[in-house]
């Protein structure tokens, strides 16, 4: 069973199938209210999946990250403004440059943030978030102010307005996707996976961990602020605590351990699961706030039943299962053992 | 020219003095012992030498070069391993991954290029089978024994070839048996060249592997010699007894 679920071609098939459906999503449900709901998933699956590089990966949990998706969007915005580009696709193109600018800020900020470490950088991840927020507020010269930014109006009409920001949204998650997956393997997020077992010990066999860190941290940053910038052409007009918004921030946090922190697919299905539910909220009982009672009540069951998330859970327990039929139900050896995206059989 | 020379390091800690003035020296092919009661300073030397505190005033110098300013993963690429008290392993990776982890790479290139590369994976292998640790590749760290963290932690260490090895207390809290597989360990790498500075306790595991031992005390170096001249050393009993 487990080499079933394992196997290259099979995962390699699985992973096509996800992405052809995904694509042609539109054409099967093409009212807006459907592809409104696929936007804000692809979001969100691109948000937690850049999110875990840094926070999965190396451990070090920012619940600053509404900061760099909410630059994005201002970044994105204000360029258009500046160079009076007109709504259309072309607008699209400028989201690269909100990426690098998002990585500029992330230098400065990753630079002090990272000199801390554990509780101490979620507090300083929180009050640079807060920071950001503040000057997107009190820079009315260059933000707009309280009284927020505009974009320029797409000319897209009726049920295909949505589909070319729900496939700028599912490009930004393959992307982030893609380097997620890469960074895994490599000889780069093994040093990552190190720093966030014992930091003290990398150092001690050569990780350079500050270098590593940072270079994460603006991984990660930069696609959350594309991201971020999608979406503040998608809403068309941003204020700054829509734009630098907390709870987008704890979001795609919660996604992460919902899904399973530091493993490539925990993200993306966390955040399915949970925005999926999380707008059916929003649709069934109005703007309220109630998801957020729904939120802390998954969590509370989550924690209690499986408090690695739903993919260590779930693959430990394929291996619990295929490993009693295999040998019988006195291996208790195997069954202690957990499984690992990087593990390796021993020869 | 001495391979590690330590030039009168101190270390304060508020208004206690870890490390007073502290000099010793260490040549290639050596196996040191660092001997001392408890809070004499020891892990405080091993921390300053490795670059994880920095020193109040002094050098350490290692083949000449000044090795004091550096930071950790710094003096480890100048070929200084360490291991840690207790045995500090990656808990969540594999064995296996726990001894690619110390490999290095050339350039970017190698860096973001596979973690597993099929030349490091054979000499992992090749070392998990010296230290006989072979079949807990595929294992978690944290799912290993104690015995095993302690043989894997000194197996990652030797991934790079390093020059001088800090042994942390290597026979703490391991059993007797155990205790002489990593002194043989020990013997054999120095047979192939590695030069030992090792923090312990255990009197008959120094006595029986050291060519070299540094007595500190209160800080600063209190006898050196061989294991006979600092057994016959009627201060060094003091300090560990009491007068």
């Amino acid at each position: 069973m487990t080499r079933l679920v394992t196997s290259t071609p099979v995962k390699l098939g699985a992973l096509a199938v996800v992405i052809v459906l995904a694509l042609l999503l539109p054409v099967f449900a093409s009212d807006p209210a459907t592809t409104n709901i696929a936007v804000f998933v692809a979001m969100y699956v691109g948000l937690a999946t850049a999110w875990n590089i840094m926070g999965g990966y190396t451990g070090y949990i920012s619940l600053g990250h509404a900061a760099f998706f909410g630059f994005g969007a201002y970044a994105l915005g204000l360029i258009l403004a500046h160079l009076g580009i007109a709504g259309g696709y072309e607008p699209f193109l400028f989201v690269p440059v909100a990426g690098v600018l998002t990585a500029v800020l992330a230098v400065g900020i990753g630079w002090v943030a990272l000199r801390t470490r554990a509780a101490t950088f979620v507090i300083v991840t929180i009050a640079m978030m807060f920071m950001v927020q503040l000057l997107a507020e009190n820079l009315v010269g260059l933000t707009g102010g309280g009284a927020g930014l505009s974009f320029p109006v797409p000319p897209w009409t009726g049920d295909f307005y949505n589909n070319p920001f729900y496939y700028a949204m599912l490009l930004m998650a393959l992307v982030a996707l893609g380097i997620s997956w890469w960074i895994r393997r490599s000889k780069f997020g093994l040093g990552l996976l190190a720093i966030r077992d014992d930091e003290d010990k990398a150092l001690a066999v050569g990780v350079p961990a500050h270098a590593y860190k940072l270079v994460a941290f603006i991984v990660s940053a930069a696609l959350v602020g594309m991201i971020g910038a999608v979406y503040g052409y998608y809403v068309t007009y941003i204020y700054p605590q829509f734009a630098v918004d907390p709870l987008i921030g704890l979001s795609m946090v919660l996604m992460a351990f919902f899904g399973g922190l530091g493993t490539l697919w925990g993200p993306v299905i966390g955040a399915v699961i949970l925005e999926y539910i999380q707008l059916n909220f929003a649709y069934n009982f109005g703007a309220s706030q109630l998801y957020l009672v729904f939120y802390a009540a998954v969590f509370l069951v989550v924690i209690r039943l499986m408090p690695r998330g739903i993919v260590p859970s779930v693959s430990g327990l394929i291996t619990r299962l295929s490993s009693r039929q295999a040998v019988g139900p006195s291996d208790a050896a195997g069954s202690a053992q957990d499984t690992h995206v990087l593990a390796e059989p021993s020869p | 020219m001495s391979m590690l020379e330590v030039a009168s390091l101190s270390k304060q800690f508020g208004g206690v003095t870890a490390v007073d003035a502290c000099s010793l020296s260490l040549e290639q092919g050596s196996i040191t012992g660092l001997i001392g009661p408890n809070g004499s300073g020891k892990t405080t030397v091993f921390n300053l030498i490795t670059g994880f505190l920095p020193k109040d005033s002094g050098d350490v110098l290692f083949n000449g070069q000044s090795i004091a300013n550096l930071g950790p993963d710094r003096v480890y690429a100048l070929g200084i391993g360490r291991t840690f008290q207790l045995a500090r392993i990656f808990p969540r990776l594999t064995a296996l991954e726990n001894m690619l982890v110390p490999m290095r790479r050339q350039g970017l290139r190698g860096l973001f290029a596979h973690g597993h590369r099929h030349d490091e994976r054979t000499r992992a292998m090749d070392m998990l089978a010296t230290m006989d640790i072979a079949h807990v590749a595929g294992l978690l760290g944290g799912a290993l024994s104690y015995g095993q963290r302690k043989l894997l932690e000194l197996a990652a260490v030797m991934m790079v070839q390093p020059q001088l090895v800090l042994l942390d207390e290597p026979a703490g809290g391991v059993n007797p048996a155990l205790v002489e597989r990593i002194s043989g360990h020990i013997r054999m790498l120095n047979a192939q060249g590695v030069s030992f500075l090792l923090v312990e306790h255990n009197m008959p595991f120094v006595m029986g592997l050291c060519n070299d031992i540094v007595v500190l005390h209160r800080g600063s170096v209190l006898a050196s010699g061989t294991p006979a001249e600092i057994r016959g050393n009627a201060a060094v009993l003091e300090a560990y007894l009491g007068s």
